[in-house]
């Protein structure tokens, strides 16, 4: 059976002058379609060198990504990515941003007010109708970052790519956010490659956890499935046995087989 | 914002017998809605701390200078001359005799009409290519030096190779706002396309925007603000250099009325005209600033 997506054998390096940097080492690895993969690893790791590859705005040295069965390899819609920090356009409203990619992604295939529903849906799902017509620096960063989620789902994309979406965030923010994700994620299906350094994070919202050794050449340490059945349930989770064994997995992978060393 | 209020009024009924500072704390609280007077009053206040400081530095040195003008032997007129020869002048700016006689407004009107033209000239061209520059590290390497050498060549070392070139006044005018308006569009707009964040471009990959969508989405009102530092400089440049190029090519325009007035040795003509020229300028530079701040509203916010 061929994988929904597949990263296969992708070797990176950067070149500066005469310097050869391996970053990324032999990563493969399966996705299934509707499943939550986190990927985890100390920051310098190359986890979001992986998904620029995966978004295709960075090209592998070595290796590729196939999805639905095609090689991927530049830019497209159909992997949507939520940056890290937001990448709103100041210029444009909360409105205008969404449906700049609505507008872009289904120029042929919807109607002009087909496509003004659809903004307004995406919007609706992350709860930021009330703020449709404010200008991203009228809008908390939590707002931002559920803006830049709307504009991702709105492109209706095959993977969508998440790189460290809460990691500007303050620790309140961040938990509201992980729910309305967890249950976009419920509730639309869509297949999600997110990049993480916050282990909790990653236990609850994930179907599987890739686990990442420290750069340089960064290899996959650990692949780890979370049996843990949804809908969950932040708070009941806390004193479920099964989310304490995988948080502590992750957590002895981090800490004690692959400890960050300081590069000094 | 009503909670405040509310609490005035009481305070208002409730003090019977108000000293004076409680009453004029609760009157400082209690305009909801100012009454057409306050608030006219409050507007006739900020216009006259903006206009009667410069009015009266005005004041101070024009009479300054008609103290030491009015002496026998001055060479200058002083102002109360310079009133009287030239109220004709000032008084009726339309006249028009025919020839070169006519109202300061022909010739500003003439002078600008000049300048429009250079201006949106080196505008057009001068984002065009900066677009290019910023957006091409090959375009750059090739173009970049040439524009340095040749943006300090002085605007009127051009006349003479275009009026060469053109062989006639008025396009040779207008060549010489365009070569003088584009340097610094070309390099602002450069620098705004270079600056673009990294972040914008990915965005624009994602969605695969193509370069036309590109440039109108992403690229423009990104270097919007550097674009219109430039466009700023620019229409400063192109007035400085159209007195001096009319000065040399002749026929109508506020250069030639100038140099005119001097061959004539009507001095305090000149200067009716240096005053015109400065609030002309004063004004160009306002309407493009103007313009910048309406369009740039967003950007520069992050």
């Amino acid at each position: 059976m061929i994988p929904y997506c597949k990263i296969d054998h992708v070797d990176k390096n950067f070149t500066r002058g005469t310097n050869e940097t391996r970053v990324l080492k032999d990563i493969t690895f399966e996705v299934t379609k509707g499943e939550y993969v986190s990927i985890i690893g100390h920051s310098g790791c190359g986890k979001s060198t992986l998904l620029n590859i995966v978004a295709g705005l960075t090209s592998p040295t070595a290796g590729g990504v196939i999805l639905e069965g095609r090689e991927v390899n530049e830019p497209g819609p159909d992997r949507a990515v939520v940056f890290q920090n937001h990448s709103l356009l100041p210029w444009l409203t909360v409105y205008d941003n969404v449906k700049l990619a609505v507008d872009k992604v289904f120029t042929s295939s919807k109607s002009r007010a087909e496509r003004r529903d659809w903004t307004l849906h995406n919007l609706d799902l992350v709860q930021m109708t009330h703020a449709r017509s404010k200008r991203p620096a009228e809008i908390s960063g939590g707002m931002k970052q559920r803006v830049g989620i709307a504009r991702a789902l709105a492109m209706e994309p095959k993977l969508l790519l998440l790189d460290e979406p809460f990691g500007a965030l303050d620790a309140l923010t961040r938990a509201h956010l992980q729910d309305t994700v967890m249950g976009l994620h419920q509730k639309l299906g869509n297949t999600v490659m997110m990049i993480t350094h916050d282990v909790d994070e990653a236990v609850l919202l994930s179907d599987r956890i890739i686990m990442m050794t420290n750069g340089p050449s960064a290899q996959i340490g650990e692949i780890l499935d979370v049996p843990l059945s949804r809908p969950r349930k932040r708070l009941e989770l806390v004193t479920n046995a099964t989310f304490v064994k995988v948080r502590q997995r992750v957590l002895e992978f981090l800490y004690e087989r692959h400890r960050f060393v300081e590069a000094a | 914002m009503n909670m405040p209020v509310v609490r005035s009024d009481l305070m208002e009924t409730v003090t019977t017998k108000p000293d004076t500072a409680a009453m004029a704390k609760v009157l400082a609280l209690t305009p909801k809605r100012p009454g057409l007077k306050t608030r006219v009053t409050a507007a006739l206040g900020n216009v006259a701390v903006r206009v009667v400081p410069p009015l009266l530095v005005i004041a101070v040195l024009l009479a300054v200078w008609e103290l030491f003008c009015r002496k026998a032997g001055a060479t200058l007129p002083p102002p109360s001359r310079i009133l009287r020869d030239t109220w004709e002048l000032i008084a009726d700016p339309f006249y028009d005799r025919g020839g070169l006689d006519k109202g300061l407004f022909w010739h500003l009107s003439a002078s600008l009409h000049r300048v429009a033209l250079g201006y949106a000239l080196a505008s057009i061209v001068g984002i065009a290519l900066g677009t290019l520059v910023g957006q091409s590290v090959w375009a750059m390497r090739g173009l970049d030096p040439i524009f340095q050498v040749l943006r300090t060549v002085p605007p009127l070392a051009w006349l003479p190779l275009s009026l060469a070139a053109f062989r006639d006044g008025q396009p040779s005018a207008i060549f010489v706002i365009f070569i003088t308006a584009i340097w610094p569009i070309i390099i602002n707009t450069a620098v705004g396309i270079r600056n673009i964040p990294q972040d914008y471009r990915n965005v624009a990959a994602v969605l695969r925007l193509n370069p036309f969508e590109f440039f109108a989405k992403i690229m423009v009102p990104s270097a919007a603000p550097y674009i219109f530092t430039g466009l700023r400089i620019g229409i400063g440049l192109s007035w400085l250099a159209i007195v001096a190029a009319e000065m040399l090519i002749g026929g109508v325009g506020i250069g030639f009325f100038i140099w005119d007035a001097w061959n004539s040795s009507h001095i305090s003509e000149i200067i009716v005209a240096l005053v015109y020229v400065g609030l002309v300028g004063f004004v160009l530079d306002r309407i493009v600033a103007g313009v910048a701040s309406i369009v740039t509203r967003g950007t520069a916010a992050n």
